[in-house]
């Protein structure tokens, strides 16, 4: 877009008023700011010693995982969009026909490296089928780059691992679960949980 | 000059041209949507995608009279003082409500559907299409049927435009695709035992508007949209078809034919279609590998020094004779002659192999796929042409060989079949030094002092001369497999010439030295240049 665009709309900035001019009720304002962090509750804690407390896992973008469906398959139906959405192209699938007669389609494997990954939560976004989901596992190590892409099967035992503690959002969302989790303060969704 | 008149705009169209409403239109800039509509089939306007407005102006008066109905575009023909109305609100309300009913039926299931990306039900629907679904959805699955052994036909996605069935009877002559039941029963399908097996079945995928018919070579391999598109000629006849090479990452993944009325119109040949599968063969040669003199081995040579170490081998070996393949392009063709006239100012240039298998294969379309399996036979003979007064062929070469004629030979080859047997190849131990440079190993190239690798046809820049002396330029569309310069790059090199190869300022060279090659020297169309224009003029 360029400055001349009949799109964009330009304002004057708006000339100071006195308070602005006098300086220093705007420097005690800011002040006060500083001042109520010094006395209010801490919210760093000493991780990993101290776990912090994750607040919505919703919401939350940590480790991804690929979830099963009710017959225990991948419910991918490899149709790219996650890796066209990801804007750090960290996903590599390769799609092949599927053994089953109710699917067109399914990934013959499916690799996120979880290195590149910005955890944006893009995917999850473009996601048609509710596959790919983040977690809220938010330590993420290894020891070799090669350990941190995450396959197919990985990615799958993600899911098996967490699917207790976060059942499928989809599911959740549609159970009006957001309110079981509504810890998020202000967090307009919470009301409009059941909208799928 | 007759004048349509396309949303108020003047068209003037030639005297004798019979176009339709949708043609007139696309010159003023308009796209009237259409889907059983195709230039090169038959019309049978059953899509009512194409509906618009039309009229007649009175030529004397300047009076419009416009026509109660709507009419399909494709149908009518579009003659002087034809009026076209394409935006009013009765065409863009027909245009909506035939979106909605083709999609009453349609599975949604662009997320697998191959054609999603290139989808005229998709683009269309965006486009003209309302916002709102007033039926149900339906199944997220379409039924497969399997109508050959490249093509599977996804049943539920289809629209009945009738265009592959269409195909099959006016442009392959082979009528395997037909309509069964009726009403909003139809459907697509092969007569039991008949399946869709014909040498351009691999179009009617092309022509599908939709994701109905999909192409098995293709399948679920990768979205469109992650497809990059050089347009190519195909190299696997004398026909010279122009495609497009779609390819991502240096991997070719499909071939698609491009318009081109001189050559292809717009189809090609199911051979060529798949016949890019030996660019990505695991037993292509990767390295320029040089005899090691002790025992059978092979040492691998960079590529910089195989520059001045095959000058200066060639140069010490005695008479040399080169084989030039009519799958290289013309610039190489030019580069390689250069090349060994450079190191020996007396070494016979010969044509080299070419390829030839059954005959002509003729369509009732006006399609011809050729018996001569090499892109390249004129192009090459008119520059072995520039350098020898007399024309010999690869029978010839191996001859001079047998008979001891030569003691080096440089020979191109870059056939993607295997090309020679044991007992042609058997003379061609003799030579004290041979290079051979193929795609693929073979007994000519065990035998080799230097076998060097080849580049594939879409790993090409140049020039090709089809059968027609249509010549077509092209620029490569993926780069080689590591280690592999292709033909191009080291003629270049070997000739001393600086920075990268540059296949136009070689074509111009080639123009300015030879009046049967001068119409390369101009700017040169998409759809190549006949080089027998020129030679016409003069005589």
């Amino acid at each position: 877009m360029k400055p001349t665009d009949p799109a964009i709309t330009w304002l004057e900035e708006k000339p100071l008023g006195l308070t602005e001019r006098l300086y220093l009720p705007l420097f005690l304002q800011g002040l006060s700011t500083t001042a109520r962090h010094m006395v209010s509750r801490k919210v760093t804690v000493n991780y990993p010693e101290v776990r912090p407390t994750v607040g919505n896992p919703l919401i939350y973008r940590g480790v991804h995982r690929l979830n099963r469906d009710d017959a225990g398959r991948v419910k991918c139906v490899a149709c790219f969009l996650c890796a066209t959405a990801c804007p750090a192209h960290c996903i590599d699938i390769v799609a092949t026909e599927s053994p089953w007669p109710d699917r067109e389609k399914y990934p013959e494997s499916f690799s996120i490296d979880e290195l590149r990954c910005i955890f944006c939560g893009m995917c999850e976004e473009a996601c048609p089928v509710d596959a790919i989901e983040l977690t809220s596992l938010l330590d993420l190590t290894g020891k070799s780059r090669e350990e941190m892409i995450f396959d197919k099967e990985k990615l799958l035992s993600v899911y098996d691992m967490t699917k207790d503690a976060e059942p499928m959002k989809s599911k959740t969302l549609a159970a009006g679960g957001m309110a079981t989790f509504g810890t998020a303060p202000g967090n307009p969704t919470t009301t409009a949980g059941g909208h799928h | 000059m007759p004048t349509v008149i396309v949303d108020g705009k003047d068209i003037e169209i030639g005297a004798h041209e019979r176009l339709n409403c949708i043609e007139v239109a696309r010159r003023a800039g308009v796209e009237i949507p259409h889907y059983c509509w195709h230039p090169g089939l038959s019309v049978v306007a059953s899509c009512r995608m194409c509906l618009i407005e039309t009229g007649t102006r009175d030529a004397a008066t300047g009076k419009i009279t416009m026509m109660p109905k709507l009419v399909p575009g494709c149908q009518t023909p579009a003659k002087d003082g034809t009026v076209i109305v394409t935006n009013t609100a009765l065409v863009k309300d027909s245009r909506a409500r035939v979106e909605e009913a083709l999609l009453i039926d349609h599975p949604i299931d662009c997320s697998i559907c191959d054609k999603a990306g290139e989808c005229l039900l998709q683009d269309y629907h965006f486009e003209h299409g309302q916002a709102e679904r007033r039926t149900d959805l339906h199944p997220f699955h379409s039924r497969r049927r399997d109508v050959g052994p490249t093509v599977t036909l996804f049943v539920d996605r289809c629209i009945m435009c009738t265009r592959c069935v269409r195909f099959t009877r006016e442009v392959s002559g082979t009528s395997e695709l037909m309509v069964i039941n009726r009403g909003s029963k139809e459907e697509i399908s092969v007569f039991p035992g008949f399946p869709l097996d014909n040498k351009l079945s691999g179009n009617v995928v092309d022509l599908c508007p939709v994701g109905a018919l999909g192409d098995k070579d293709f399948l679920y391999q990768q979205r469109v949209w992650f497809l990059k598109r050089e347009s190519n000629v195909c190299g696997g006849c004398s026909a010279g078809c122009s495609i497009v090479t779609e390819h991502n990452q240096d991997t070719v993944y499909r071939l698609k034919p491009r318009e081109n009325p001189h050559v292809n119109k717009w189809w090609m040949c199911d051979d060529g279609r798949y016949g890019w599968h030996h660019l990505h063969d695991p037993a292509r040669l990767l390295s320029a590998g040089r005899l090691v003199s002790s025992n059978d081995d092979r040492e691998t040579v960079e590529w910089s020094d195989v520059t001045t170490r095959l000058r200066q081998e060639l140069s010490g070996a005695g008479r040399l004779a080169v084989a030039v393949s009519p799958m290289l392009t013309l610039e190489e063709a030019w580069m390689l002659c250069a090349t060994a006239r450079s190191i020996d100012q007396q070494a016979a240039l010969f044509v080299g192999h070419v390829p030839v298998s059954g005959s002509d294969e003729s369509f009732p379309g006006g399609f011809t796929i050729r018996a001569e399996k090499c892109p390249n036979r004129r192009g090459v003979e008119a520059v072995v042409a520039l350098f020898e007064s007399e024309e010999r062929g690869w029978s010839d070469l191996v001859a001079a060989v047998s008979a001891g004629e030569f003691d080096a030979a440089w020979i191109t080859a870059g056939y993607p079949h295997a090309w020679i047997d044991d007992t042609t190849a058997a003379p061609f131990g003799q030579l004290r030094c041979l290079v051979v440079q193929d795609l693929f190993d073979s007994p000519l190239a065990k035998l080799a002092t230097w076998r060097l690798p080849a580049a594939g046809f879409a790993e090409r820049a140049g020039t090709w001369v089809n059968a027609a002396h249509r010549a077509q330029v092209f620029a490569a569309a993926v780069r080689a497999p590591a280690g592999v310069w292709p033909e191009g790059r080291l003629y270049w090199n070997m000739l001393g010439r600086r920075g990268l190869y540059d296949p136009a300022a070689v074509r111009r060279q080639i123009a300015e030295s030879s009046s049967s090659l001068a119409a390369l020297g101009g700017e040169i169309p998409a759809v190549g240049v006949d080089l027998r224009i020129d030679q016409l003029a003069s005589s």
